[in-house]
């Protein structure tokens, strides 16, 4: 145990996680320069090119320090704001952190927010400095931010290169000399940590742990504390590149389990791992069930393809327990899922692998949050509203409750002033402003988690040229002025479309969003009237004018195999819409209104 | 019946809107032509021996080539296939190229149809296309070839340019009426890609194309057709006393022909093929005795869309008889529950088959697509 040393990495998105891990894995021979091409930390093509870490995974090295043998187990986290909980169990099972920190760009505030958390479970932080051969790389500035940030001395801080391996040897001294070595009891009973969990169709769930206390042996029969379920140890072992078999695995390790799980849903990110014959006491602190932030509708674009669509959830499922889904009809769209995601980008991945590994054509509906709706009549009892399709009628509804956030910025100070016009808009206050350096500030913020859920991060973005970083954490409802707008085509409701939106701004909204309807939904036969309306009352009106041309006038010269290509092209592409009513509608039209700017 | 086709791929300069392959470069001229006149002996048998009822030269500008280049290769054509007795020959010319020595070159030659890309005759218009004549050579080579003694002419006229206002619009259908020809082709100006006018666009530099005004023209050619005496027999054709486009109207006939040149399309009811967009690589390959080319086998599900494609673009229709010796019997099925469902508004069902009246031609690719296969 004393050889043991269990640490992650918290860095910024594109600071260079998975290019220095690579590093580290290398320098170990963990993996070869072959396998490195073929395989990296991020196994799902998805995350690859994204470049972010969906789910976390861990590798076991061997490194020799001194003479002695060392374990040093790289817990990775995953790299976005929608997944911090799974974040937060990957840090609770390690004993020290890599800071690693783009000697470009300096801190984000994902960084920050992540470093809180490691701070808060004890971790010994080691600072690094990497991009250090970038050519706009400012070293000493972002030393001072470190020094600023975590009050270590700037000689502690290392500096290292991902891309030409410098500083790697450095990094693995440090890992070993500085993180302490996990404590606990091994003659306790079992005790361990679980903090991911990944899907194999050939073997089921194999459920990564830390244990803190006791051992797992092979052959034990199990319990997760939190589900009360029990399982038969089939096989135990530790997460070399491959998956390596042990007999044990014992305190202070990382290792997985096999135990017949065949979903991910029966695995809590966060649950104890005990023995049935020889219980711990307690469970370990920190488990929450992670509830879904962000709610939409998945709808087949082809009625027909519902139980595909149903499979193909339920698949995704087996492998990500925090997606969750209910069937729903809706009258433009039929047959589909409610579904609830931990943020914005977990629903665009879900979209995108339905569409990738199931070759699924879906639309999905304008996300939205979860509301409390109170009636006249039982003015305390809360009702959840995960569809604003479901939202009471005015008439009988007392009161609105929405979520709200804390939201943390850091950006420069340049472009402080328009950051805060942005998030007043969007019904934000202002609750902090800190100068971290002269030019680098923090803004922190609460602001309804709706607002986030339309088109902040793309605002935000483009308002601070990119120089600025967002994280988020729910603090609970607030009462809202909340309205429910709905959408009409030729008069007709189509209730995929509606939302929830606040009073004063539904003039506004409702303009913007059948403008942006008038250019998605094509011309087509007859005239389209877009109208946007809050009970019987219509707020804003579009037409999409009728078709007049929908010929290639140019067949001459006997070339027909072009004019039956470009006919096909179409052909295909009005299969992505959905016919409402008479009305063909695309796909996207459906997420209109999170692109109103575009 | 069978057709040739034969593409002289050269041009004095681009016209903005245009796509057909050509280029402005003239050197390769004469290679061009011999390598034509080799291409005919090479496909001899391609047409298996059917009768010749079209000979077509398209471009680019045929009318760039001299009475002997012309001669050489129509001799070539007579040297190699059989000839109905009645063919039409016929040659696609820009104004500025007809003079009125060409013209009786072109007489000399048994040329017996002029296709004169007139586009205009507004000069406006002829500047922002990027044509090489103007208004008055327009007219004027017109009556110098009615002079010469050709009857059989069609002049092509687009609308819906951003630089064309309905009114200039009705007074170009004016002046065309009042010069009595037979024929007319006119096309909707359609943006294709890398063209001048695409680029154009894309930088702002010209407005986008207003598909409204385009329909209103349509309309105004409509009217001033009927009030002529002419009637459409194609989407973009129209012609009086049935002086059709024997050529073009193969295409749409499931008619055989033979494209000869850089670019040119064949078709043998069985395949479709098409050479090289590209002069040097044509040269290369008719050199080396290896055509460069590329062909399609067509399915049977291919030959439906084509037929439905052709057929619809046509004041004939869709002819169930051709229906039933083309196709299969669920092919034949299929069509039916299509044709129903389609809006009634759209098509006219006649005893015979089915057509698009041509009020609604302008929206013809929307049934072509409903009555396809999934």
């Amino acid at each position: 145990m004393d050889n043991i040393r269990n640490f992650c990495i918290i860095a910024h998105i594109d600071h260079g996680k998975s290019t220095l891990a690579d590093r580290l894995l290398e320098k170990t021979a963990t993996i070869t320069m072959r396998e490195l091409q073929a395989q990296t930390l991020d196994d799902m093509d998805l995350e690859r090119e994204r470049g972010i870490t969906i789910k976390s995974h861990a590798i076991q090295m061997k490194y020799m320090h001194e003479g002695i043998p060392h374990i040093l187990n790289l817990i990775d986290t995953p790299g976005h704001v929608d997944f911090s909980y799974e974040v937060s169990r990957s840090i609770a099972a390690c004993e020290g952190a890599l800071l690693i920190v783009d000697a470009a760009q300096g801190i984000q505030a994902q960084t920050i927010s992540n470093l809180y958390l490691a701070l808060e479970h004890d971790l010994e932080i080691i600072p690094v400095l990497n991009k250090i051969d970038l050519p706009s790389a400012m070293p000493e500035e972002v030393k001072d931010q470190i020094v600023d940030l975590i009050g270590c001395n700037r000689e502690d801080i290392l500096s290292a290169s991902g891309k030409t391996g410098e500083g790697i040897a450095e990094i693995l001294e440090a890992i070993v000399q500085r993180i302490p070595a996990p404590v606990g009891d091994p003659s306790a009973p079992l005790q361990a940590l679980v903090f991911d969990s990944v899907f194999d169709s050939y073997r089921g769930i194999f459920a990564y742990y830390k244990v803190i206390n006791g051992e797992i042996k092979k052959g034990e029969k199990v319990k997760f504390v939190n589900t009360g379920k029990e399982y038969f140890a089939d096989e135990v072992g530790v997460l070399k590149l491959k998956k390596e078999a042990r007999d044990s695995v014992k305190t202070g390790d990382v290792g997985y389990i096999i135990s017949g799980i065949k979903s991910a849903k029966e695995v809590k990110v966060g649950d104890t791992l005990t023995t049935v014959a020889n219980p711990c006491k307690e469970a370990i602190q920190g488990f929450e069930v992670v509830k879904p932030m962000v709610f939409a509708g998945i709808y087949p674009v082809d009625t027909e393809e519902y139980e595909e669509l149903r499979e193909a959830m339920e698949k995704l499922q087996l492998n990500d327990a925090s997606l969750t889904f209910e069937p729903e009809s809706s009258a433009a769209l039929g047959f589909g899922f409610r579904c609830g995601f931990l943020g914005m980008l977990h629903m665009e991945i879900i979209q995108e692998r339905l569409e990738r590994e199931f070759d699924m054509t879906v639309i999905t509906t304008v996300p939205n949050v979860s509301y409390y709706a109170y009636l006249n009549k039982t003015p305390d009892v809360p009702i959840l509203i995960n569809n604003p399709s479901d939202l009471p009628e005015v008439t009988i509804l007392n009161k609105v409750e929405e979520p709200y956030i804390k939201a943390q910025i850091i950006t420069k100070s340049d472009y402080v002033g328009s950051i805060m016009n942005l998030c007043i808009e969007k019904r934000g206050e202002l609750l902090n402003q800190i100068y971290l350096t002269t030019d680098r500030v923090e803004l922190v913020f609460h602001m309804p988690l709706a607002e986030i859920v339309f088109d902040f991060y793309d605002k935000l973005k483009t308002i601070s040229r990119g120089y600025a970083s967002f994280d988020y954490h729910p603090i609970g409802y607030k009462e809202s002025k909340l309205v429910k707008m709905d959408l009409l085509l030729n008069g007709d409701q189509v209730d995929a479309l509606s939302a929830l939106i606040h009073k004063d701004k539904a003039y506004d909204l409702g303009k913007r969003i059948c403008l942006k309807l008038r250019e998605l939904i094509p011309r087509q036969q007859f005239e389209i009237a877009i109208q946007a309306a809050i009970g019987a009352k219509i707020i804003a009106r579009e037409n999409v004018k009728a078709l007049r041309k929908d010929v290639t006038a140019k067949c001459y010269g006997g070339d027909i195999s072009r004019k039956r290509k470009l006919l096909e092209k179409q052909k295909k592409g009005k299969k992505r819409m959905r016919q409402i009513g008479n009305v063909e509608v695309p796909q996207n039209a459906f997420m209109a209104v999170l692109k109103l700017d575009d | 019946m069978a057709g040739i086709y034969i593409h002289i791929p050269f041009c004095k300069q681009a016209c903005s809107y245009c796509d057909f392959h050509f280029s402005t470069n003239l050197k390769n001229r004469s290679r061009i032509i011999e390598s034509i006149i080799q291409e005919m002996i090479m496909r001899q048998n391609y047409l298996e021996e059917e009768p010749i009822e079209t000979i077509y030269f398209g471009g680019g500008t045929p009318s760039l080539l001299t009475k002997k280049e012309l001669d050489v290769v129509l001799n070539q054509v007579y040297k190699t296939f059989p000839i109905a007795k009645e063919v039409e020959v016929c040659l696609e010319a820009n104004p500025d190229d007809l003079n009125k020595q060409k013209l009786i070159d072109l007489n000399d030659l048994e040329i017996n149809r002029l296709s004169i890309g007139v586009q205009s005759f507004h000069n406006e218009d002829l500047i922002f296309m990027n044509r090489a004549h103007n208004s008055d050579e327009a007219k004027t080579c017109i009556k110098t070839a009615q002079d010469v003694g050709f009857k059989n002419i069609s002049i092509d006229l687009i609308f819906g340019s951003q630089t064309t206002s309905n009114q200039m619009w009705e007074e170009n259908l004016n002046v065309f009426f009042s010069l009595d020809i037979p024929h007319l082709s006119s096309y909707s100006l359609t943006l294709e890609e890398k063209t001048k006018l695409d680029y154009l666009i894309k930088t702002g530099k010209a407005n986008k194309l207003d598909e409204d005004k385009n329909f209103q023209q349509y309309l105004i050619l409509q009217d001033s057709i009927d009030n002529n005496g002419f009637e459409q027999y194609e989407l973009s054709n129209y012609c009086k006393n049935q002086a059709i486009s024997k050529h073009n109207t193969s295409y749409w006939s499931h008619v055989k022909y033979l494209g000869l040149g850089p670019s040119a399309h064949s078709f043998n009811l069985k395949e479709r093929q098409w050479n090289v967009s590209n002069n040097s690589l044509y040269i290369k390959g008719i050199a080396e005795n290896n055509l460069a080319f590329e062909k399609e086998l067509l399915s049977e599900r291919d030959r439906y869309h084509d037929y439905l494609i052709t057929r619809l673009r046509t004041k004939w229709g869709i002819l169930y008889k051709d229906l039933e010796t083309l196709f299969s019997k669920q092919l034949i099925e299929h069509f039916k529950n299509k044709s129903n469902l389609i809006n009634p508004e759209l098509v006219k069902k006649e005893s015979s088959g089915i057509k698009i009246p041509r009020q609604h031609l302008f929206q013809s690719d929307e049934v072509i697509r409903s009555l396809w296969l999934d």
